[in-house]
């Protein structure tokens, strides 16, 4: 039934407030087990680097099902969302949209949260420590510091990996490290590493977090720790044994 | 409303499960930061505000008082759903009735450890809606889900139920809280699916 002045094509004036209709233009590999997926939306205002857009499916039953990303893309990409959707196994969601072709379309609202965010008017060092597709948030904000601050502020990257083919992003990574002599990337691989493998090879701990972050402590670092909840308790609780103040450890798990 | 029509559901849609939730076995966790290190020892709860008889209890008194088992569905507003969830805590209208709760107090401001804090209309935490739980699953709660001692309000989506838990205060205004001012709705009804502030 069609209520006059109701009609649901009315786009709302408040992305937040409503779900708009995205369109897939672009997908890549942003590691061997996470997509990223590019959406246009025909509303689109700036997210903070961190916050999340939620996700809606429809399938022609009725039933819908909902999931949080969060945006990897720096709020000065305007018009349109990156997401990293990591492949779950069993998945309900994760299958359909890394089967999604582009021209395909999904439902979308956001940006959402108000914590876990970082922008360049926040001063001091940043700390960036993400296990696995955790990095995908954390990603947002380097990428905001490189398109909005590009200060001479200490910045570093900490990324924990089962193996190299599960590290996001390396390429641009590795630009921006070259881009930036005051950002430094430092990966170490849990399960298994190329034969020349350099770095680290083992869990985050407090000898590598006093070896790589401890470095610019004293300089009141803004730290953001994203990915699984085993990984952000253990990484959390050992830089606050390392003496990081609480009040500045932002914290994002997946459940 | 787009459909989409390739997607096939996996997942069952449980009567159980308010809008846009799934069903997890897991327990995950969610919170703002490190993990407060919380001991038995040091824990006390503060029962302040609009009361009579501002109270605080140390860990082996709030033992003394009447435990109740529940077991209840828990609703986490990043979508997942638990089911049947037994805790056992002690009920606020208990804690109301000892303190002595003004019938001026309109809201219950939760205060954690970590500085957290959460806002609950008064008749969302009385006639048995609310307790302050101590053991999960027949255990001593875990530091990550808000050992010691957590609020319980399981008909609201569970940002609510404010782990850590140092402080209930008894006030007669709204005073939103820590995600309350961070884009999360107000009041947090899952069966109305009041996820953010503009739901």
């Amino acid at each position: 039934m069609e209520i006059p002045g109701k009609n649901s094509a009315t786009p709302s004036t408040d992305p937040r407030r409503s779900w708009q209709e995205a369109t897939l233009v672009r997908s890549s590999m942003a590691a061997g087990n996470v997509k990223t997926l590019v959406f246009r939306v025909p509303l689109w205002i700036p997210h903070q680097s961190g916050q999340h857009y939620d996700i809606r499916l429809t399938s022609p039953s009725g039933y819908q099902a909902e999931r949080s990303y969060s945006a990897a893309s720096a709020p000065e990409e305007r018009d349109v969302i990156e997401l990293g959707v990591e492949i779950l196994e069993n998945g309900e969601v994760s299958p359909y949209l890394w089967k999604l072709p582009e021209g395909g379309q999904i439902e979308i609202r956001g940006p959402i949260g108000g914590h876990f965010v970082w922008t360049h008017d926040m001063p001091g060092p940043l700390v960036l420590i993400g296990g696995g597709s955790g990095m995908v948030p954390l990603m947002s904000m380097l990428r905001h510091f490189d398109r909005a601050d590009g200060s001479g502020r200490p910045i570093i990257f900490l990324v924990s990996a089962r193996n190299l083919d599960r590290v996001l992003y390396k390429e641009e990574l590795k630009a921006l490290e070259a881009k930036y002599p005051n950002l430094s990337v430092i990966i170490t691989l849990t399960d298994e590493a190329p034969p020349e493998w350099q770095g680290y090879r083992r869990r985050v701990d407090g000898g590598m977090l006093r070896e790589t972050v401890g470095k610019v402590r004293e300089g009141m670092p803004m730290t953001y720790i994203c990915g699984p909840t085993g990984f952000v308790e253990a990484v959390s609780r050992e830089l606050v044994a390392e003496g990081f103040a609480p009040h500045l450890i932002r914290t994002e798990r997946f459940g | 409303m787009i459909i989409n029509d390739d997607f096939e559901p996996t997942r069952g849609r449980d009567k159980r499960l308010p809008p846009g939730q799934y069903e997890t076995r897991d327990f995950p966790v969610l919170s703002l930061g490190p993990t407060p290190e919380v001991s038995t020892d040091e824990w006390k709860l503060e029962i302040s505000g609009l009361v009579d008889h501002p109270l605080t209890f140390s860990w082996e008194e709030f033992l003394t008082l009447p435990i109740e088992e529940v077991k209840k569905d828990i609703h986490c507003v990043t979508k997942w759903s638990k089911f049947d969830t037994q805790w056992e805590g002690v009920s606020l209208d208990e804690l109301m009735r000892r303190a002595g709760v003004s019938e001026r107090a309109t809201h219950l401001i939760a205060h954690s450890h970590d500085g957290y804090s959460t806002n609950l209309p008064i008749e969302d935490v009385t006639g048995g809606k609310a307790w302050v739980a101590v053991r999960y699953e027949g255990e001593e709660i875990a530091a990550e889900h808000g050992g010691p001692a957590r609020l319980l309000v399981p008909h609201l989506y569970f940002w609510k139920s404010a782990k850590w838990l140092k402080k209930l205060e008894f006030v007669d205004h709204d005073i939103p809280g820590f995600w309350e001012v961070r884009g999360y709705h107000n009041y947090g009804d899952p069966w109305q699916e009041q996820r953010y502030t503009f739901d």
